[in-house]
């Protein structure tokens, strides 16, 4: 029994009916769906042990904050952090990018530079263009190469003493591409700057180690990998983190607070103020405790064989163009391409009406899409619980789109 | 009731205004935010009223049949006349059953045709 086969049974939302047909999600780089386990994991938070966290001198408090806490430490071990202190819990990859970019903008000057790439997500790419503005530095950008990767050798002459920040999607969202972060994270400390990975279309996906890994900064979402929305991940080396003034103030981010000033709280707190996302916490730990139970080389593994199958299946439909890599061993579990004479909108909804989600349009990804000459795409992506059938019922609806308009 | 209708399947395919209208009096586009969708509409006007009227744009199916048949109930109508079309008099002319997630790709020839008419400057 393959992995999709073993897991579909545990995500209840997969019995579903969609348009008269049963429901072929294929959406989860935009938000995966959840298992039971997660669900009951929230839903028991809240009916046993919910209250806030941390200064709640009461049986309930105390459970709240050892669940929100051993959710972190779950986290840690999860992505391979050297220490508890380097995680912080954020509303999700969009807020930790612009809690990093706002922080580490107090410390730039006119005439600094931030590395970004062509194949970035909006929201890589508008905080740094926010804080550029406001403090008169330059945003450069890497371009692809053959529409998919980066062009290592443009980096290399972008890169230089100017450079503050290098911000970089560990994977494309769009395109799958696997960017060489380790490569760009060495360059890129050697030449004096801070390394932020967005790593939204990784984390679900691959076995991290961050200790090892080079990045200063790793960003991620808990709803893209089985978890809740409303809660992602900022790790951060703790150097790093140590000589950052904290983005925002409010309760829990201090130890005492005067009138006129106040003492800052320890790390991680330091960098979460006001009451944190508990439940989704749970959450999330519930979803880390699913995936390292399938193990995540063994995720990983299954969702490369769809996308090979599915890469292959959408190559042989005549009119059908793919873009980013093709060989699936060098892309993450995503699968972007258009049928020719269709608007991925169109193509969409008509998948729709046969019970397939599928994401179609820019992505977030507008720059990208200018660069490629497109509107839009219509995108695959995979999850646990996918199946070759999935590919198999996509594979022939796209064919037939041709004819449907 | 089909999302895409008889109707706009026939004006994707065979649309009656799509392309270039050349020395227009007045023109304007815009972009669906939803999509990056984007419609150019252009026209003529004679007396005060739409003599002639073209669209153009890269657009989905929903987009490009609202455009048409837009410009379809405008021709010879004076410019005010399209004050009075609202979303609900397209919808009912494509017979379509447009989810709220699409109904901007219905209204974004009426809002580029608005800016037209108007007198907006297109934003680089």
């Amino acid at each position: 029994m393959t992995l999709g086969e073993l897991t579909r049974r545990d995500f209840p939302i997969l019995n579903r009916v969609v348009n008269g047909h049963p429901l072929t999600y294929l959406d989860s780089a935009a938000s995966s769906q959840k298992p039971s386990a997660v669900i009951e994991a929230i839903q028991h938070y809240y009916e046993w042990s919910h209250a806030n966290v941390h200064r709640s001198i009461h049986t309930l408090g105390e459970e709240a904050t050892e669940l929100y806490e051993a959710a972190r430490d779950a986290v840690r071990g999860f992505v391979g952090a050297g220490a508890r202190e380097e995680i912080i819990f954020t509303r999700g990859t969009t807020e930790g990018l612009n809690l990093i970019a706002q922080t580490l903008g107090r410390t730039l000057r006119p005439g600094d530079e931030i590395l970004v790439s062509e194949m970035e997500h909006h929201s890589n790419l508008v905080p740094w263009q926010m804080l550029c503005r406001d403090r008169g530095a330059a945003l450069r950008a890497v371009p692809l190469l053959e529409g998919a990767y980066l062009d290592m050798a443009a980096f290399d002459r972008l890169l230089s003493s100017r450079t503050r920040v290098v911000a970089v999607a560990h994977v494309s969202n769009v395109l799958g591409t696997i960017n060489p972060v380790a490569d760009i994270a060495e360059k890129a400390h050697a030449a004096g700057a801070v390394v932020v990975v967005d790593g939204a279309q990784a984390a679900p996906h691959v076995s991290l180690d961050l200790r090892t890994s080079a990045a200063d900064f790793y960003v991620f979402s808990g709803h893209k990998m089985l978890g809740p929305t409303g809660i992602g991940v900022l790790y951060g080396r703790r150097e790093r983190l140590d000589a950052l003034e904290p983005a925002w103030g409010g309760s829990e981010m201090i130890k005492e607070v005067w009138i006129d000033h106040a003492q800052l709280n320890d790390l991680p707190w330091r960098f979460e103020p006001g009451t944190p996302p508990i439940a989704e916490a749970v959450g999330l730990h519930a979803a880390i405790e699913y995936l390292s139970k399938l193990g995540m080389e063994r995720v990983l593994a299954h969702e490369q064989s769809l996308t090979a199958g599915c890469l292959d299946a959408l190559a042989r439909i005549p009119g059908v163009t793919i873009y980013g890599p093709v060989n699936a061993e060098l892309k993450g579990a995503v699968v972007a391409f258009n049928v020719e004479g269709l608007h991925p909108h169109d193509g969409a909804a008509l998948l729709d009406q046969r019970g397939i989600a599928v994401r179609a349009g820019h992505h977030c990804a507008q720059p990208l899409m200018k660069r490629l000459g497109i509107a839009g795409t219509l995108r695959a992506s995979f999850s646990v619980y996918n199946t070759a059938d999935d590919v198999a019922r996509l594979a022939a609806a796209v064919a037939e789109l041709p004819g449907e308009l | 009731m089909a999302l895409y209708s008889n109707v706009i399947r026939e004006r994707f395919r065979h649309p009656r205004f799509r392309g270039a209208l050349p020395e227009p009096d007045a023109e304007y586009e815009d972009v669906n935010p939803l999509c990056g969708d984007r419609i150019r509409m252009a026209c003529r006007l004679a007396d005060g009223r739409i003599a002639d009227a073209r669209f153009t744009g890269d657009s989905c199916a929903i987009a490009a049949a609202s455009a048409d048949v837009l410009i379809e109930m405008m021709l010879g109508q004076p410019a005010e006349f399209l004050q009075t079309i609202d979303p609900s008099r397209v919808l009912e002319r494509l017979d379509a059953d447009i989810r709220p997630s699409r109904m901007k790709c219905v209204t974004l020839p009426l809002t580029v045709l608005l800016g037209a008419l108007g007198g907006k400057e297109v934003a680089r």
